[in-house]
């Protein structure tokens, strides 16, 4: 198979990331394709919860917010979002957090609250729901982003939910016992923070990828690794899997819309 | 409890100057309560959600919200909430204030409220930037093991409204489904106000179903289709393409006047039973 788009080598990649032992609290977007590809292929038995209180779920199509009638249809439990917070995730369960970001710095911090000042801001973005305590509750954290100037940035506007912070020691300083991002996937790359510094560095680019263009898609001097590798393209079965799933989403998503005009005249 | 009209229950609880919670994850949103809040015109409110999403832009759009307390401002699976925003970046219609939190943070606050403390303690809001611009979240030193813990008020909005599957003669209401807070921001409340799809004989209640009793609710009121374009477990489905229009009408202030004047001030809570024609699910 030698024909993918860049969206469906990052998810595919992302999904490579996860095993049949993991818990993982899903994000959505990217990050939910991600973990469904992993079920459909080579981790049929990973647990996937999203922050709605469904756990265990196995749904058929992707859902389009983390609250869709599929996930709890799936579960194998569904659970109150008190529970969801104190329990699960506070209670340390959580193997992995998967996140996605409007905005990211190479310490893996997030900003999805605001573009400018907090106070007044030049874009008011939805703000944190779930992830600054899925950055800090889980074991580690997981992040999917497409690579771009305007998201991968020197300094996020605001810490949203805190990665690895000025880098080195800074969780631990901060009494954050967790191990914090420690794999970033994007459609161009995947990065691993360095040991010592926790800077993001890069450790596969995938195929057909230039260090020019990832120079021009990161706000910030890119370190690599001493051995950069190139990323395994997507074996026919993944393009498949993730295509028909894709493909189950659209027409679910279609089917259950029913005409737009109907439901604009009627609100 | 008493079986009122929604007209009656909206008028018996909001004042000026109320903090309302409108609750449901995704999943069961109450609607055809909000718009009846918008219709009946009380203003200046402290609106209280975890996902605030196009009800609540709604009612900034309005100028009715003096305040907004809230984890996650955006419209589920489409983007941003287009007036929202304009609140916050333009001051328009005009400016409301932000008292912005986590979702874990939201939750351990409706349960405090729920259970009678003044404020809830979480491990929470480690290295988060919204510690320092939120003068709500504090810290208390756990007096056993010394650990940092973060705090924040309980919640208790004078009024909940909630949408859930049925009641049955007595008021007792079940929920179903994803249950999201909706039983914590009720307990958490001075009056609860529920619309339900149906009222039953018998709500047939596995043991562990949600029920909440009809003495921990103010007023019951039947609103078929009350929570569109949101969705009702095993009745019928999300309205996802309202939520995609929902991006353009609001993107326009003249448009989201026009399609308020319409569809809400116009309109009235029986309007709901025709809007989810065509999404319902077959009875199994």
């Amino acid at each position: 198979m030698s024909d993918f788009t860049p969206d469906e080598m990052m998810t595919i990649a992302a999904s490579r990331a996860l095993t049949n032992d993991d818990v993982c609290f899903v994000g959505i977007g990217a990050p939910s394709a991600a973990c469904n590809v992993a079920r459909l292929t080579h981790s049929p038995d990973i647990t996937l919860i999203y922050e709605s209180g469904t756990i265990g779920t196995a749904p058929d199509v992707l859902p389009l917010s983390i609250g869709d009638g599929e996930l709890c249809e799936t579960a194998l439990t569904t659970v109150s979002v008190p529970e969801m917070f104190r329990y699960w995730l506070q209670g340390g369960r959580i193997t992995i957090g998967f996140l996605g970001a409007a905005q990211l710095d190479r310490f893996g911090n997030i900003n999805t609250t605001v573009i400018g000042d907090y106070a007044s801001p030049k874009t008011r973005l939805p703000g944190g729901g779930g992830a600054p305590e899925i950055a800090s509750s889980s074991q580690q954290v997981y992040m999917t982003c497409k690579q771009s100037r305007r998201a991968f940035v020197q300094t996020v506007d605001f810490y949203t939910s805190f990665g690895h912070g000025d880098g080195g020691d800074h969780r631990q300083r901060l009494g954050i016992t967790t191990k914090g991002p420690t794999l970033l996937i994007t459609d161009m790359a995947v990065w691993q923070p360095d040991e010592e510094t926790k800077e993001f560095t890069v450790h596969s680019l995938h195929p057909g990828v230039t260090r020019e263009q990832m120079r021009d898609s990161v706000g910030w001097d890119i370190r690599y690794a001493d051995e950069v590798v190139e990323t395994e393209p997507p074996s026919a079965e993944e393009l498949t899997v993730l295509r028909e799933l894709k493909a189950r989403t659209k027409a679910a998503h279609e089917r259950s819309s029913r005409s737009g005009s109907r439901s604009q005249s009627d609100g | 409890m008493a079986f009122m009209t929604l007209r009656e229950a909206v008028a018996d609880t909001v004042r000026d100057g109320c903090s309302i919670a409108f609750e449901g994850f995704t999943h069961l949103i109450p609607h055809a309560a909000a718009h009846e809040v918008m219709r009946q015109g009380m203003s200046d409110l402290t609106l209280i959600r975890m996902t605030p999403d196009i009800v609540y832009d709604q009612f900034v759009g309005l100028g009715r919200v003096k305040k907004m307390i809230f984890s996650y401002a955006g419209n589920p699976g489409v983007g941003l909430l287009r007036r929202v925003r304009d609140a916050a970046e333009n001051s328009w219609p005009k400016p409301i204030e932000i008292e912005e939190h986590s979702h874990a943070a939201m939750a351990n606050a409706y349960e405090a409220g729920a259970a009678g403390l003044p404020c809830a303690m979480f491990r929470g809001y480690l290295g988060a930037g919204l510690k320092e611009v939120n003068p709500n979240i504090k810290s208390v030193i756990c007096p056993f093991t010394g650990e940092d813990l973060a705090a924040v008020p309980a919640l208790k909005p004078d009024v909940t409204f909630i949408h859930a599957q049925r009641a049955d003669r007595a008021g007792n209401v079940l929920l179903e489904g994803i249950v999201g807070i909706q039983k914590e921001a009720v307990l958490a409340a001075r009056k609860a106000v529920v619309t339900v799809e149906e009222i039953v004989d018998d709500l047939s209640a596995h043991p562990n179903m949600t029920v909440l009793p009809h003495w921990t609710v103010h007023a019951v009121c039947k609103v078929p289709g009350g929570a569109h374009p949101s969705y009702v477990h095993g009745m019928y489905d999300r309205d996802n393409a309202a939520y995609l229009e929902w991006d353009k009408i609001a993107a326009d202030r003249q448009a989201f006047a026009d399609w308020m004047e319409e569809h809400v001030m116009r309109a009235s809570s029986d309007d709901f039973a025709k809007r989810i024609k065509g999404l319902e699910r077959a009875a199994s």
